[in-house]
């Protein structure tokens, strides 16, 4: 086990954070308790903080649906100083 | 006014049976009339851990099916006045259980307690789903643990849309109880932090019951740890939630790690 292994080791929890908010997002719109604008979220939300860091709460999904037309809007509010990761 | 509670989890083993008879003890011995009701039947287990297993004559699915009178079912508590169980069957399963006769039921103990705690057993189907049915408060008991999370995530779903509350537009108090914690691991970033659940299952704190070997020597004797050891860090935890169950506005603690002097020199090999 390398040093690197030992850091990472210890912090298991915010792994374990992040996959149960994206899983119960996906049970909720399966067991009709939430609704596809909510799992956009959480997945958008995934797939961002695999490289930037960023608040929950600058991830909005708003879905639509009309009778002609539906719309998607999702904004996100990027973070000051973004660095991307090597 | 009584109050029918039901301590649920959905998975099993995270500590409901220990949570129902501490807090029924708590509840009791401040002064409220008490009966905590066995829900799982076919695997009892409250009589054991309350100590009256040599006093179960008759029982839950008895009185459901009308073999036999409440009063001849329930036991008193020798310790406390005010406490009372209601033992589940051994040799049934849950299938015995009627809706219209755990409906009765808990209608008769309304009379008679201020507190009705429904015990609920594990998993969600029909055992589960009876212990919640009439609540009017449940408690989500939680391990910070990503499995025990998921399934009390599923549980309050339950809560809100097949409870008798749900489906008639009533109101159904939900509380977290938080149990077998353990404050050493949560430091190391190894077990789910108490914001994170808060987060995830977006329901209230009732309270945080830190990791002790005081439920195991409490059980092992029959007796509930609020009243087999008080001032232990357990006891404490669950008589405070009792409290704010009473309606007292009582800050919840979170449990940091207590080392003596001798374990911190010595290590491990102090504690032994
Ligand atoms: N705070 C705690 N510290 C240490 N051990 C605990 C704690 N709470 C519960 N336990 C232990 O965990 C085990 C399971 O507890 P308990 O029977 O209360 O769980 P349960 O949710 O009722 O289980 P089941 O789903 O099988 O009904 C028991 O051995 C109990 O002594
Ligand atoms: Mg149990």
């Amino acid at each position: 086990m390398s040093v690197l292994d030992f850091f990472i080791r210890k912090r298991s929890a915010p792994v374990a954070r992040e996959r149960l908010q994206l899983l119960l997002a996906h049970e909720h719109v399966l067991n009709g308790r939430s609704d596809l604008a909510a799992l956009l979220q959480e997945e958008i939300l995934a797939v961002i903080s695999k490289h930037i860091k960023i608040d929950r709460d600058k991830v909005n999904v708003k879905l639509d649906r009309g009778a002609q037309v539906s719309t998607l809007e999702i904004d996100i509010e990027m973070p000051e100083n973004v660095v991307a990761p090597d | 006014m009584s109050k029918v509670l039901v301590v649920t989890s959905g998975k099993g083993g995270v500590g409901k049976t220990t949570s129902s008879a501490s807090l029924g003890a708590a509840l009791a011995k401040a002064g409220q009339n008490v009966v905590v009701v066995d829900f799982d039947v076919g695997l009892r287990n409250l009589d054991l851990v309350m100590g009256a297993e040599r006093r179960v004559v008759f029982d839950l699915v008895n009185v459901v099916q009308g073999d036999a009178k409440l009063a001849q079912a329930l036991i008193r508590d020798k310790r406390i006045e005010t406490l009372s169980i209601l033992p589940a069957s051994q040799t049934r399963d849950k299938d015995a259980l009627t809706e219209e006769g755990v409906e009765r039921i808990i209608g008769e103990l309304r009379e008679k307690f201020d507190w009705i705690i429904c015990d609920s057993p594990a998993g969600i189907e029909k055992g589960a789903m009876m212990a919640m049915r009439f609540a009017d408060v449940a408690v989500v008991v939680t391990n910070p643990e990503i499995s025990s999370v998921r399934d009390s995530d599923r549980i309050i779903g339950m809560l809100d849309s097949k409870t008798r509350h749900a489906e008639t537009g009533g109101k159904l108090e939900k509380h977290l109880l938080l149990t077998r914690y353990d404050p050493a691991r949560a430091a190391r970033g190894e077990m789910l932090k108490v914001e994170d659940v808060l987060e995830i299952l977006a329901i209230p704190l009732l309270g945080i019951v830190p990791e002790s070997t005081e439920v195991l020597t409490a059980s092992n004797l029959g007796c509930p740890v609020t009243l087999n050891n008080p001032e232990s860090a357990p006891a404490r935890a669950y008589v405070e939630a009792a409290r704010r169950l009473l309606g007292e506005k009582v800050e919840v603690t979170t449990p940091v790690e207590r080392r003596g002097l001798m374990s911190r020199l010595f290590g491990k090999k102090a504690l032994a």
